[in-house]
């Protein structure tokens, strides 16, 4: 029926020229800003385009053919302790380690918040809506501030708990951002990556809840009911009614929280700036670097190029995942 | 309400059981305890929420003018809005005032939305409603776009923003190192996600209701004008408000564009204040700082936030 509407339409518009010029507006601003940006992005990463071709006289960049690209992926890059495939893996860990947490957090916080009975429910659901509002680049910059080991609140926090239990103050001089020296032994995981994830993972929970929690609403209650008649225990009726149900909203969300937080900028530039060791880098953190600091703008290019691709398969993937559920259910 | 709903099969069940009164008196005490533990769990969330902006309004408010703080504290001994007069007046060792970063920002944010919006809602219209040849390429163009972060495109848009220079005399003008710059290197991103989301919510909206309005005579134009974007208004305020939102928190942008001090933002301003070692900053100030950056913004997203996830999904899951 909508085929069949969809295609009278069609016949109707095909020649017309009014589509276009709807569309026109819009492409003129992203051929000049977006589209051409892009193709003299590819151009301008198989040059050495560097500082000294920024000025209107100076002479064009020389032609290195796939030096950059190359250069990238065997490290051969001016930026000290530099590697390409630990970032990515870093990136990818940093991704997933955080989604996980945040999705679990989320429904299980849902189900606490749609627990029979509980006080007070609007007052816990307003306070916990405020990680969501307030904007990630002032939380990333309080957090910073929180984790200094010296005047930060979180090891002055610690230092009062401990106290509760005898610990003396200078144990908590916790260096979060700056200990080289993994926490735990045998894991490359930096204590920096810990404090990241704190941060991430405050930010992060509130949405997943609001997703599970409008999910939770919609579920009949009478399967509750049914299930509760047939005498399934409470751990029955969560596995074969809440998770399955609850799967259809979480997984869409989980796929974009992938993306989201492969591409967080914020919170790693200025909560760890990558460090210690250039540890917790990602990729849009060295693009940055990239370019404010190192102003390898041919290198920084190739580095775009390849952000793409990554994100291009990352994105197939997810898609991929999200359909694959969808179908299952 | 739902408790009442758990009683009567408390009472179907009771008589069943010899001891009554008791078992009822058991239930009792068990729903206690369960909403104790409750109570419990959710304070030491709200309290794990709470913490940070509690540190960081503590802090603000702290008249000491002690650079750093050493204790904890809820509301410091004589507690002050001194630190957020300081700020006003000058906040960074810059030459620049908070009205004039203020300004700034909202020039970069509401120009940014502005131009993406204007643009973006006929083309999302087009790709909504009709179907033309190469319709399904431009859209691809468009999707493929968005997922590219705006970092990963810096170095071309800063070296042809910076190639747009002319100098007359002492004036001297260069694109790049201008809020249009900025505005622009955003838009670049900003559009195509304003077209693919206001068409994830246009295409929610029935057609029937403009086959109506055709039927009693509107052209296509008077459709859009007078039907679709009325209907839209939901869908354009939380992309006005998302694209705000991320325009007044931009940092890569301009931290890498501009470099004179009458054209910095919030943002850059408020992370020149950060850290241990910042200009010698004081807390108090940072924390008033980030405060008057994080508070319009965050207002207007608490007041707005149910439109705003719902808005989101629609565009994104559906899309």
């Amino acid at each position: 029926m909508a085929q069949g509407r969809a295609q009278g339409r069609a016949r109707v518009t095909r020649r017309s020229a009014l589509p276009y010029l709807y569309i026109l507006p819009a492409f003129v601003v992203m051929a000049v800003v977006t589209y051409w940006p892009m193709a003299f992005q590819v151009w301008m990463s198989f040059t050495d385009y560097g500082l000294g071709n920024l000025r209107q006289d100076a002479p064009l960049p020389n032609f290195v053919g796939l030096e950059n690209y190359i250069g990238l992926l065997t490290n051969a890059i001016s930026i000290p302790n530099f590697d390409f495939f630990r970032m990515l893996g870093f990136n990818l860990w940093w991704t997933f380690s955080n989604v996980a947490l945040h999705v679990s957090l989320g429904v299980a916080i849902a189900l606490l918040l749609n627990a029979k009975g509980l006080r007070f429910r609007g007052v816990y659901r307003a306070i916990y809506i405020l990680p969501m509002v307030i904007p990630q680049l002032v939380v990333a910059n309080i957090f910073r501030n929180m984790f200094d080991p010296d005047y930060g609140a979180i090891n002055q926090g610690l230092a009062v708990l401990g106290s509760l239990f005898g610990v003396e103050q200078a144990a908590f001089h916790i260096r979060w951002i700056d200990q080289i020296d993994p926490p735990i032994p045998g894991i490359p995981l930096t204590l920096s990556y810990f404090a990241l994830l704190v941060t991430n993972t405050w930010l992060g929970w509130p949405f997943m809840t609001v997703v599970a929690s409008a999910a939770l609403q919609s579920i009949d209650k009478e399967f509750y009911e049914a299930a509760h008649m047939d005498g399934a225990s409470a751990w029955q009726r969560f596995r074969h009614i809440t998770l399955p149900l609850l799967r259809p909203a979480m997984v869409p969300a989980a796929m974009f929280g992938i993306i989201w937080t492969f591409n967080l900028f914020n919170i790693i530039y200025f909560v760890s700036g990558g460090g210690p060791l250039r540890q917790t880098e990602i990729l849009v953190t060295t693009a940055f670097r990239l370019v404010n600091e190192q102003r390898l703008y041919g290198a920084a290019a190739a580095f775009g190029v390849y952000t793409l691709l990554i994100l291009l398969a990352l994105t197939f993937i997810t898609n991929r995942i999200s359909r694959a559920t969808e179908s299952a259910v | 309400m739902r408790s009442s709903a758990q009683a009567p099969a408390i009472g179907v069940r009771a008589p069943a059981r010899p001891a009554a009164a008791v078992s009822v008196r058991g239930q009792r005490l068990r729903q206690l305890g369960g909403q104790l533990l409750l109570q419990a769990v959710c304070l030491l969330i709200a309290f794990v929420v709470l913490f940070p902006i509690l540190w960081v309004v503590s802090m603000s408010l702290d008249p000491r003018n002690i650079s750093r703080p050493t204790e904890l504290t809820i509301i410091p001994p004589g507690a002050s809005l001194q630190a957020y007069v300081d700020v006003i007046q000058r906040p960074t060792s810059n030459p620049v005032s908070l009205p004039q970063l203020a300004i700034n920002s909202v020039l970069v944010a509401g120009g940014s939305t502005l131009l993406a919006l204007a643009l973006g809602v006929s083309a999302a219209y087009a790709f909504s409603r009709f179907r033309f040849s190469g319709r399904q390429w431009l859209m691809l163009a468009i999707v493929a776009v968005l997922m590219l972060p705006a970092v990963a495109s810096l170095a071309p848009l800063f070296v042809l923003l910076n190639k747009v220079q002319f100098s007359v005399g002492d004036i001297s003008w260069n694109l790049r190192n201008s809020l249009l710059g900025v505005v622009l290197a955003i838009v670049s991103g900003a559009l195509p996600f304003a077209i693919w989301n206001l068409k994830g919510y246009i295409d929610t909206i029935p057609k029937e209701l403009e086959e109506a309005a055709t039927i009693d005579g509107c052209s296509p134009n008077q459709a859009f004008i007078r039907v679709i974007l009325p209907l839209a208004t939901p869908a354009l305020a939380v992309t006005a408000f998302y694209g705000f939102m991320s325009g007044w928190t931009e940092f890569v942008v301009s931290w890498q564009f501009l470099t004179n001090a009458e054209n910095f933002t919030l943002s850059m301003a408020l992370w020149g204040m950060t850290g241990q070692y910042a200009d010698n900053t004081p807390w108090s100030k940072f924390a008033a700082m980030a405060i008057i950056v994080a508070l319009p913004v965050s207002v207007v997203y608490l007041y707005l936030q149910k439109y705003i996830v719902g808005g989101l999904t629609v565009g994104g899951v559906k899309g």
